[in-house]
């Protein structure tokens, strides 16, 4: 008895671990993505985006002023939606 | 009917609604005064927090400075917006989690610490009293305007109608008022885009708009409107509109300080502790940034269409043609917007070389001398353009119909209202709930807490009063101090909370302290000593700055100083009790996040 409550434990423990594991890591590649097309291409790599031609400017200009928040908006609902996802899967989610 | 009794209509109106909505929810208890009984649905939550957050900088500020530089400032745009996936991926949910009502709760909590609470307290006072200064800026352009009186005037008008507001609503009045506002506020912004972008480009969507090609003027067969401005603005002697003018490092620090400034500012997380669930958290950040991304998008559009048609009134011939004529400004209908706003102070004009015509250039372009010279032009005739007053005018300044601008005039109140109100509510909660309750008077009632709250609202407001009378800068720049100041002290502790065990109580409040008082010092080196002009040591300028880096921008640094410090002093010092790094573990997790903990 004293065994397997020991092992449940010890599994929780490791599904704890693994859950925020997983979260760590879709923040991680979410906040890469915020930061590419908002510091990246609105500001430091603009000048490599500057032959695509948007409306009268370059693509930089779009991203700073406009794309980066369609980019901002997509990743809320997605790491919202994935979470949800996550928790269930670890069966964390709330009742 | 006038223009004057058209706006007092649709201001008058827009408050008979939000009154009525206050006095319908008023708040009981203290439960509901600060968090609305945790019953709101996070698309209502989204919409209410996206009305709290669109304060007049957004509203009256950004628009102007976006105009007026172009692409320099769409840090304004990605910072304010990119905030919100900071607090939707490393704040939010966890802060459900932990149900406290106040965002210095749980840094006392999680960093086992009176001190740390005091500490955090202080620092949210700061920023958020930093931020209502720069909203009575916007309230004074808006009633100065409306009221047609000096700003001054308004100012003061507007600082007692604010007060009136916040005092008798708390949170569950703010809720549904909040919805009524952002309403308001967006109809009032977007309308009068869409007409602006239909004369000038054809395109009833102003932010498709902006890359449109021009149908208006010319006849010089197809031109992009961005490509029309920026003609037009260099042949003034004005720099580009499209490219960048400011260096790398400022504008990504300005942005980055923006960004984690939001996610650090109390009144907008204070708003994730309303929704029911811990994914309701995640959710409503969404749907509030999918609300601010409706004015956001627009925004850019509207700084850059004011732009072109504030130009072509100047220049009614074209850039090469003839100045517009003293006499035409004081008597043609479509000029009849400048002579409001002179009334204001705001906006004013000087024929310097008495030729009878307004000269708009940039006369400290190198460029221009030669061309001045030989028309005999004696420096820029449009001696005052106050950044602020362009979205309140841009109705005027398109010729559109009088209820639009009426309109724009409720909308603009609208949005300087509910920030307002939000951050007074913040202030008035830190005051009385987390300094006086949590820790000088436990044992108060709570009807002297509800007390103490409203004559901290009323200190609050009597403080960014006085200081709003001689601004720091124009709405939206005094608002980004607020922002580095928040950025600098109140983030970093609350990430490092959540995503690390080893912070402990000496290294937050270290951190704290450390981030807060280098921007603080920074800022009022560079703006002057508790903002009051003339006391400041350097010059705001990049060139003139102490590290080369802007104070709107050091917030950024704050931060990253406050994180190195906090980690640096928690590693030399003891590790965190267990009980704390069970309360991370538990607060990590969805499972278990009953209603809020009532105290």
């Amino acid at each position: 008895m004293a065994d397997q409550s020991t092992h449940i434990k010890v599994k929780a423990a490791e599904d704890g671990a693994g859950y925020w594991a997983a979260n760590v890591r879709i923040i991680t590649i979410s906040l890469i993505i915020w930061a590419l097309v908002s510091f990246g291409f609105g500001i430091l790599l603009r000048p490599l985006l500057a032959g695509i031609a948007v409306g009268g400017t370059d693509l930089g200009f779009w991203f700073a002023q406009q794309g980066s928040i369609l980019v901002f908006l997509a990743l809320i609902f997605f790491y919202a939606w994935r979470m949800n996802k996550l928790d269930r899967e670890y069966g964390v989610e709330e009742d | 009917m006038d223009q004057f009794t058209l706006n007092l209509l649709f201001v008058g109106a827009s408050f008979a609604l939000y009154i009525g909505i206050a006095v319908w929810a008023r708040a009981g208890s203290t439960s509901e005064f600060y968090a609305a009984g945790r019953g709101v649905h996070p698309v209502t939550n989204g919409m209410a927090t996206a009305a709290d957050w669109m304060s007049a900088a957004s509203f009256i500020s950004m628009a102007g400075l976006i105009a007026f530089t172009g692409y320099d400032n769409s840090s304004f745009l990605m910072g304010w917006t990119g905030g919100y996936v900071l607090l939707a991926l490393l704040l939010a949910p966890y802060l459900r989690k932990f149900g406290k009502f106040t965002v210095s709760e749980f840094i006392g909590d999680r960093f086992y610490s009176p001190t740390a609470r005091l500490v955090a307290v202080i620092c949210l006072i700061v920023a958020s009293t930093t931020y209502v200064i720069g909203q009575m800026t916007g309230v004074g352009v808006a009633f100065g305007r409306f009221l047609e009186i000096s700003n001054t005037a308004g100012l003061l008008i507007g600082a007692c109608v604010v007060f009136a507001y916040a005092v008798f609503g708390g949170m569950k009045g703010v809720t549904y008022t909040q919805v009524a506002q952002y309403v308001v506020l967006i109809m009032a912004y977007t309308i009068p885009a869409v007409f602006i972008s239909l004369q000038l480009t054809g395109m009833p969507i102003p932010a498709l708009g902006l890359f449109s090609e021009t149908t208006a003027t010319g006849g010089e067969g197809s031109v992009y409107l961005l490509s029309k401005l920026d003609q037009i603005v260099t042949d003034l002697g004005f720099a580009s509109y499209t490219e960048a003018h400011k260096d790398n490092l400022n504008m990504v620090l300005f942005t980055l300080s923006l960004m984690i400034g939001t996610a650090g500012l109390p009144h907008v997380i204070m708003r994730f502790f309303t929704v029911p669930k811990v994914s309701d958290a995640r959710w409503s950040a969404g749907w509030a940034l999918v609300f601010i991304a409706l004015l956001y998008l627009t925004a850019p559009a509207v700084g850059a269409m004011a732009r072109l048609n504030i130009t072509e009134l100047m220049w009614p011939g074209g850039t090469s043609g003839e100045a517009v004529s003293v006499e035409t400004i004081e008597t043609a209908p479509e000029y009849d917007w400048m002579l409001t706003w002179q009334k204001t102070g705001l906006l004013d004009w000087e024929d310097k070389n008495g030729d009878g015509k307004i000269q708009y250039y940039n006369d400290k372009s190198d460029a221009m001398t030669a061309k001045a010279a030989e028309n005999g032009w004696e420096g820029n005739e449009l001696t005052n353009f106050n950044r602020d007053i362009l979205v309140l005018a841009n109705p005027e300044i398109a010729n559109l119909p009088g209820w639009v601008i009426g309109l724009v005039a409720a909308g603009g109140l609208a949005a300087a209202l509910s920030t307002a109100a939000g951050l007074l509510l913040a202030i008035s909660s830190a005051v009385s709930h987390d300094l006086l309750k949590g820790q000088l008077t436990p044992n108060m009632s709570e009807k002297a807490e509800l007390m103490s709250a409203r004559i901290a609202m009323a200190v609050a407001i009597g403080v960014a009063t006085i200081l709003g009378l001689n601004p720091p800068g124009f709405a939206a720049q005094t608002v980004a101090l607020a922002f580095g100041l928040a950025a600098a002290s109140i983030f970093p502790a609350l990430m490092m909370g959540i995503f690390s065990k080893r912070v402990n109580n000496i290294g937050a409040v270290s951190g704290m302290l450390a981030g807060l008082i280098f921007t603080l010092v920074y800022i009022f080196l560079h703006k002057g000593w508790l903002f009051i002009a003339g006391t400041n040591s350097f010059p705001d300028t990049v060139d003139g700055s102490l590290f080369g880096i802007q104070s709107t921008a050091i917030g950024a640094v704050g931060a990253l100083i406050n994180f190195g410090v906090a980690y640096t002093v928690s590693v030399l010092t003891t590790d965190t009790p267990q009980e704390i790094k069970d309360l991370v573990e538990s607060v990590r997790v969805p499972a278990g996040a009953g209603a809020a903990v009532d105290h």
